[in-house]
């Protein structure tokens, strides 16, 4: 009897995941630092191995105090910043190209998929060779990393459009560049977003790619030197450079994803 | 009463009508003659000529696979790759509403009505088309906040702001309920009078045929077996005697019988074949099955 009264006034169980709470994504981040200080502190790690928070807040102190850091930063957010720019654009203009004509299916969607099977690591040689070592290799090599994971997602996305959208838009006599920009953009943006998150991953993983060889600047380099030198505290400042810029462009695009397709009603609400 | 014959102008000299002077002397707004339209070899319209006049609401009728969406979507000319041959004939400005009311669930209510037109005076054209559907102040909302009915009229006034000639829908209310279907019979043919385009209006419920046309046809294997002058009043009662007798003779040519019909003395299609003997459950029970129980409720436009 008390059971069946045990939830007398409430309303039925959720299934969805509930509210969300801000900046409740930090959670595990937070936790995982949390673990790291702790074991450190305890003396559970060997500094030679793993160097605790407060050294490595104090080597990056020391990093940007001498201008290094910032230096390096710089010129990698540049890097990855290029690549994923024109890697967005050439996924973007593939996928649309693929999805509104056969034509252009049969020419780019088999040639992407062959390259989307060849890791950018593979490429380098022959880029290196096309393009010689300096900027323009490494922006090539982080574009063509993105431009694979935004057309994917974008031309999966593009090609599921409901058909009934597209008989409504040749009912309306939709011009094709009206149709493109009232059904094809907003309808392929959910697969977009999916592939621009993607992308923004795999400028970060080229850039490292890129900045370990044949370097002279970059988070990439800076970690590659320490190395040498057995500096485990520089290279972790590096790690947790790339872990802050991977988690606030991630957290960037999500937000924009947010206030664009704020017409969908999903599971995560 | 008797049935005209397919393919001829409607001669409408209904006097509660006030239809055009001019409807037999101008240009009809959809003739086809001949058409043939064939999926995988199987013929599903059979050299069909039909004509419409300007201004004049034709509710076609049929059972499924009779090719009444394949015929809509000929005249709507929306059957790319579709093998065929055949005359047709259709004015520029055609609006095609759906079943679903397909506003695109990425555009605000107002986007969706004019996304069909364009110039400097569209937004406001959409604001006005909204009102006449009773939707005003919704024009900020998303599709999803909108009701059933509410979604369908949004579409009606997509339709209707393009200012056709011809409306062509495709079992408009066929997702409604009862209660909202009744309100819509109503909101279309008082936005019917007003504009007059001609309207091709396929559906699979007699009493909203009869309730809402001026001229009905049923389909069959592809052919038009039945043409019929609907002459009731604009105010239309289901308890009419006269709608009964409509109804009962679109039954028959449809090859549905009731238990407890009376006999169809009122002189029904004579070109339809006999009926099959298996009823195809066109018409489910109604309410006004039992006309005591309501009081003219199928009308709100008083």
């Amino acid at each position: 009897m008390t059971e069946a009264l045990s939830r007398p006034r409430g309303t039925r169980r959720r299934l969805g995941p509930g509210r969300a709470v801000p900046f409740g994504r930090l959670l595990g981040p937070l936790l995982l630092v949390a673990v790291w200080w702790a074991a450190s502190a305890l003396h559970y790690l060997d500094p030679r191995i793993l160097t605790g928070p407060g050294s490595v807040a104090a080597t990056a102190a020391d990093l940007v105090r001498d201008g290094r850091l910032q230096d390096n930063v710089l010129i990698s957010l540049q890097r990855a910043g290029l690549g994923l720019l024109f890697g967005v654009l050439a996924g973007v203009v593939l996928a649309v190209a693929a999805g509104l004509s056969r034509f252009g299916e049969y020419l780019v969607d088999g040639t992407l998929q062959v390259k989307r099977a060849i890791p950018s690591l593979a490429m380098l040689p022959l880029l290196i060779l096309w393009l010689g070592i300096g900027e323009q290799m490494k922006v090539t090599v982080i574009a063509l990393g993105v431009a694979v994971s935004v057309y994917v997602n974008t031309y999966a996305s593009l090609t599921g459009i409901d058909s009934r959208y597209v008989e409504l838009a040749e009912s309306l006599d939709l011009s094709r560049w009206r149709f493109v920009r009232t059904v094809v953009v907003p309808g392929s943006l959910p697969g977009f977003f999916v592939g621009l998150r993607l992308g923004v991953t795999a400028s970060w993983l080229g850039l490292i790619v890129v900045e370990q060889i044949n370097s002279t600047s970059g988070i990439g380099y800076m970690m590659f030197q320490a190395q040498q030198y057995a500096q485990s505290d520089v290279i972790i400042v590096g790690l947790v450079a790339y872990g802050i810029f991977g988690f606030a462009s991630d957290a960037a695009v999500r937000a924009v994803e947010r206030r664009v397709l704020s017409w969908r009603r999903t599971l995560a609400g | 009463m008797a049935p005209y014959a397919g393919g001829l102008t409607a001669s409408r000299d209904v006097p509660v009508h006030d239809a055009p002077a001019t409807a037999a002397a101008a240009p009809p707004a959809v003739r086809t003659t001949g058409l043939v339209r064939s999926f995988g070899g199987r013929d599903v319209l059979r050299g069909l000529d039909l004509t419409l006049a300007r201004g004049e609401f034709t509710v076609l009728l049929g059972r499924s696979g009779s090719g009444k969406s394949t015929l809509l979507r000929a005249v709507a000319r929306l059957d790319h790759g579709v093998a065929g041959s055949g005359g047709l004939a259709v004015p520029d400005r055609v609006s095609l509403s759906f079943q679903d009311s397909r506003l695109l669930p990425w555009l605000r209510i107002l986007d969706n009505v004019v996304l069909g037109i364009r110039g400097p005076g569209a937004r406001e054209r959409g604001a006005t088309a909204l009102a006449e559907v009773g939707l005003a102040g919704r024009e900020r909302s998303w599709p999803h906040e909108l009701s059933g009915g509410e979604q369908q009229r949004a579409a009606l006034a997509r339709a209707l702001v393009r200012d056709p000639e011809l409306l062509l829908a495709d079992e408009p209310f066929g997702a409604l309920d009862a209660l909202t279907r009744i309100k819509m019979h109503g909101l279309l043919r008082e936005l019917y009078e007003r504009h007059r385009p001609a309207v091709l209006l396929v559906t699979h419920d007699v009493d909203e045929a009869v309730e809402l046309a001026d001229r009905v046809l049923v389909l069959e294997d592809g052919r038009i077996a039945v043409d019929l002058a609907v002459r009731l009043p604009v105010r239309r009662s289901r308890r009419d005697p006269r709608f009964q007798e409509y109804r009962d003779t679109l039954l028959a040519a449809l090859g549905v019988t009731e238990p407890g019909d009376r006999p169809h003395v009122h002189g029904g299609p004579t070109e339809h074949a006999a009926p099959p003997p298996y009823g195809d459950p066109v018409h489910p029970p109604q309410p006004t099955d039992r006309p005591d129980e309501e009081k003219d409720s199928h009308d709100p436009r008083d």
